[in-house]
């Protein structure tokens, strides 16, 4: 806003130096050696390093998939992969030096697709995994869907594929490491997860992680991309050990490209039978996931192909079969909405498809199916509070659905430009209920210290990535507190100061860091209460604090100010300093894979867009985009209706024109000027309602607001395109070309449609089957780690 | 290549105005605007998003018409008046723009947010009370990936009309 905040980029040290990474222009090459010799001779270089500098160590942000490395030793499986580093007294001449570095390659043929990897099994990306260029094969049957087709009116099967895309943060990734004479590190980096950094660090670069610091600068747009440990951080530590000076790295916009982890390209099929009603009788969905060249979260990401839809919709039995391929590309990974995304649309297309030859209005349709709260569903996660029917209530209210919508009248309005609306719904989780790695700690820790001056500290790993978690966790202190907002003061994610927090990814933050806030506020008010008590001779039960005093409400001329309470508090107890911990309840269903889906409550929203679609040239025209988001309950309305919007946003960029694709093993578009995203022309108006349900699981009643609302836009705009041109897209990005394909096919007789035509061949392995616990009620005694006496 | 053959940097001498201030610099005349005020000047309030003039995250402004800085080259701008988000507000007191941004979350990350609002200031100076369509195609060259524009726009017209109104009872007096 002024211009203060200091991103990553921003910070300057003295002596600092700067750095370079050489990356691969090969998709895929063994490196037959590297000679850099010329550029250390480059003046003004200062170290050069490869690999071979570095512990012989692979890793990787989940425990199962420990397959990179920081620089390649062996071989490159992407472009962009990188192979070398150097620092420099300046950016210019590490840039410089990095073309004086000679490789010597060996090229490999390179698998740019799902088809390729499968059909050259030869040719081998990686020695792990659950077959020949196969990542992560999963599958698991919770009940028998055979048999819940058979017993349906109607079964449909369809197939889609989503293409990938990237985050497109505006701040490109940069790090500085110090790596002081005492032998400490500390890096200070545009992340999303500093512990997990801290953590894989020590074990790259083989130091004692008591040793290491890692700092999370303010980031300029995260979106996932900025959550797993990169070769630019890694690198920039190395080589300020080796020269004794602090070095920046800062990525050009290019590399953020390859750098990546974002939407996986998912080709999918999924069946589904309904009885005439319109309820779903079973449900079967397949997934392919095109990795890309790297593990990253990918086996997270395979399972949230399939796990969270059962969440919206009664489901009474379901399957999930799911694998990740890799690919020569850079890895995909977490962008908002991980996974879910993919099959999300698959289902509400589908779910379109169906109302339309049972004769329903899609909004009652899925109005009617909605799952009931407190109840468990087919796959084991439990549905706390669930506002999705007042969700498609209020936006088929706010947007005149019944008047615009009209019935299944596809393609048959006159005029060139054709109207239409279309709707979609989705379901999302509130904080993953498993961490990364398996233990028994909280997920997230916060430090209040009360300070003489009236002035509370409010220590957490948090990491504000623009959502305002800063804001949100200080506005909890103060409401405890009763203290102004402007007195709590919040000292984020600095791995030496801070308690854990897992990192600002899975929605996550508000609830777990707000529970663990609110934990150690009432524990520092009980001590303050206690000494205030004491002095005003009342029991502590009878004192409330509100307005920055302490007092008993019937006499309040007698309250004590907040600094002065803390004075008391100090005196009797020693220093003010309180700890809170929240870890999810332990939910997860008991069979393998049960550990990915549960989180404590799952927020609901539905959406409406209306727009037009040009018949002679495809282009759409988005008019309006009506959103109603179940979000527990709004604590801050300006900040919710902020990740609403922006969820509406990237999901509209999804749909219409985002994609991260490939050319002979090249990135098509790795710059901003190719790669298109939508501006200000192309985003309509949105209509914000919120929706509040009051979890109970949620912090002040509160569920998750950054990402669910992303899920229902491409799935709405696919439906209103073909509400109003009669033509089903069934693949994302919804483009001109592809309308008029489909316009051009539905003159030629043929079906009206673009979409994938075929499925890999490919044998999904022996599901893990479980009974379904579909309708269940919800568990009455859940165990809640570390918040024992807010139960009591 | 040899690197002993590398072209030693050619450095020029310039006076820039930025923010009322002047600047007398040493700099290599290759170097862009934005990295002659990050770098050279300390002024890291304007930000980089993709060095080729797409995002406009690094608009400033020369004597009061937007320019991406990673376009423009400090040699040839010597003279003109240069406006950065550091020079937005007055006195300690932020700019109706911050103030408006401020109260309706129109900025989340806050990375591309100085370079909206100096786009949005251009616009206002230029045009008291610019309708919402106006403003859209204003901002058009400022990408947000957060927002998804509502509450920019929202907020650009709330300081229009604030300014506007405070400008009415300015020349009332």
């Amino acid at each position: 806003m002024t211009g203060e905040t200091r991103y990553a980029d921003d910070l300057v040290l003295p002596r600092m130096a700067h750095a370079k990474l050489l990356r691969s222009s090969h998709a895929h090459a063994r490196i037959r050696g590297i000679d850099t010799t010329r550029a250390r001779a480059l003046p003004g270089v200062l170290a050069v390093i490869t690999g071979a500098d570095l512990p012989r160590v692979r890793f990787g942000i989940l425990p199962v998939s420990q397959d990179e490395e920081a620089l390649c030793t062996e071989k490159v499986r992407m472009v962009g992969d990188a192979v070398a580093a150097v620092a420099a007294v300046d950016e210019e001449t590490a840039e410089q030096a990095c073309r004086l570095i000679d490789v010597a390659w060996e090229p490999l043929p390179a698998l740019m697709s799902i088809e390729e990897s499968l059909a050259h099994p030869e040719v081998r990306i990686h020695e792990y995994g659950d077959g020949p260029n196969v990542h992560k094969s999963v599958a698991l049957q919770f009940g028998d869907v055979e048999a819940a087709f058979a017993r349906a009116d109607l079964v449909r099967e369809d197939t889609f594929y989503y293409e990938g895309s990237t985050h497109l943060p505006l701040e490109q990734h940069a790090a500085v490491a110090h790596w002081g004479p005492d032998g400490k590190l500390t890096l200070w980096s545009s992340t999303q997860t500093p512990h997990y950094v801290h953590r894989l660090l020590a074990k790259i670069l083989d130091v004692p992680a008591a040793h290491v610091r890692v700092v999370a600068a303010p980031v300029g747009g995260g979106f996932g991309g900025k959550l797993d440990p990169f070769a630019h951080e890694i690198a920039a530590c190395h080589l300020s050990r080796l020269t004794g000076r602090p070095v920046k790295i800062a990525l050009t916009r290019e590399e953020v490209f390859y750098v990546h982890r974002g939407r996986h390209p998912v080709l999918m099929w999924l069946k589904t039978g309904f009885t005439r009603q319109g309820d779903i009788t079973g449900c079967h969905i397949k997934t392919w996931l095109d990795g890309g060249a790297y593990g990253s979260y990918g086996v997270a990401s395979t399972f949230y192909t399939g796990v969270i839809n059962p969440v919206s919709y009664k489901m009474p039995v379901y399957k999930f079969e799911g694998a990740r391929i890799f690919t020569n590309k850079p890895p995909c990974g977490p962008k908002r909405g991980h996974g879910t995304p993919q099959p999300r649309f698959a289902l509400e297309v589908q779910l379109d498809r169906a109302a339309e030859q049972l004769g329903l209005d899609p909004a009652a349709m899925r109005r009617r199916i909605v799952t009931e709260p407190f109840t468990k569903t087919a796959n084991h996660l439990t549905v706390t509070t669930t506002g999705l029917a007042e969700c498609i209530d209020r936006v088929v209210e706010a947007s005149g659905w019944r008047t615009k919508w009209r019935g299944w009248r596809a393609g048959e309005a006159p005029s060139e430009k054709k109207r239409g609306v279309g709707l979609a719904c989705s379901a999302y989780m509130t904080g993953a209920g498993t961490a990364i790695y398996w233990n028994a700690m909280p997920h997230s820790g916060v430090v209040l210290r009360a300070d003489r001056s009236g002035a509370v500290a409010l220590l957490c790993g948090a990491t504000d990535i623009g959502q305002g978690s800063d804001s949100i966790l200080a506005s909890f202190a103060a409401e405890v507190l009763g203290i102004a907002l402007k007195d709590v003061h919040v000292h984020p994610a600095d791995t030496t100061l801070t308690p854990v927090d897992l990192g600002s990814y899975s929605s996550r933050v508000t609830l777990m860091c707000g529970m663990a806030t609110i934990q150690a506020a009432e524990r520092l008010r009980g001590a303050i209460f206690e000494a205030v008590a004491k002095k005003l001779e009342v029991a502590p039960g009878a004192l409330v604090a509100r307005g920055g005093r302490v007092g008993v409400p019937e006499d309040w001329d007698t309250a004590v100010p907040f600094a002065q309470a803390v004075e008391l508090g100090e005196a009797m107890h020693g220093v003010l300093a309180f700890p809170g911990s929240y870890a999810p309840p332990r939910r997860a269903g008991k069979y393998k894979g049960g550990g990915v889906g549960p989180s404590p409550c799952y927020s609901y929203t539905a959406s409406v867009v209306d727009l037009s679609v040009d018949e002679e040239t495809g282009e759409i025209e988005l008019h309006d985009v009506w959103i109603a988001h179940d979000v527990g309950r709004a604590l801050n309305p300006l900040l919710v209706e902020g990740q609403v919007e922006g969820s509406v946003y990237m999901g509209i960029g999804e749909a219409l024109m985002e994609e991260q694709v490939f050319r002979k093993g090249l990135h098509k578009t790795p710059s901003m000027l190719d790669y298109k995203s939508p501006t200000t022309l192309e985003t309509p108006d949105i209509h914000t309602i919120l929706v509040e349900t009051d979890d109970p699981e949620g912090p002040f009643g509160a569920k998750e607001a950054g990402q669910g609302p992303l899920l229902p836009i491409m799935p709405a705009i696919a439906n209103a395109v073909y509400h109003a041109v009669g033509v089903r897209i069934d693949e994302v990005p919804i483009t001109p070309d592809k309308i008029l394909r489909a316009l051009e096919a539905r003159r030629r007789g043929k079906p009206a449609r673009v979409g994938p035509e075929k499925l890999p061949l490919f044998a999904f392995k022996e599901p893990v089957v479980v009974e379904s616990a579909f309708g269940q009620p919800a568990d009455a005694v859940v165990v809640r780690p570390f918040q024992a006496e807010r139960l009591a | 290549m040899n690197p002993q053959t590398v072209e030693p940097r050619m450095k020029a001498r310039i006076a820039l105005s930025v923010n009322d201030q002047p600047h007398e610099l040493l700099v290599p005349v290759h170097k862009t605007l934005l990295e002659v005020l990050r770098e050279d000047l300390g002024l890291t309030g304007t930000k980089h998003g993709c060095e080729l003039g797409e995002c406009g995250t690094c608009t400033v402004l020369v004597d009061g018409e937007p320019v991406l800085s990673c376009l423009a080259l400090p040699v040839e701008l010597e003279g003109r008046r240069i406006t950065t988000v550091e020079g937005l507000a007055e006195g300690g007191r932020l700019h109706p723009l911050q103030q408006a941004f401020a109260e309706l979350g129109a900025a989340q990350c806050g990375y591309c947010t100085p370079g909206v609002l100096l786009t949005a200031q251009a616009l206002l100076a230029a045009e008291a009370l610019p309708p919402r369509d106006r403003i859209r195609e204003a901002l058009a060259g400022n990408l947000c990936r957060c927002t998804g524009y509502t509450k920019i726009l929202d907020a650009v017209e709330l300081a229009a009309l604030r300014l506007s109104r405070g400008a009415r009872a300015g020349a009332g007096r």
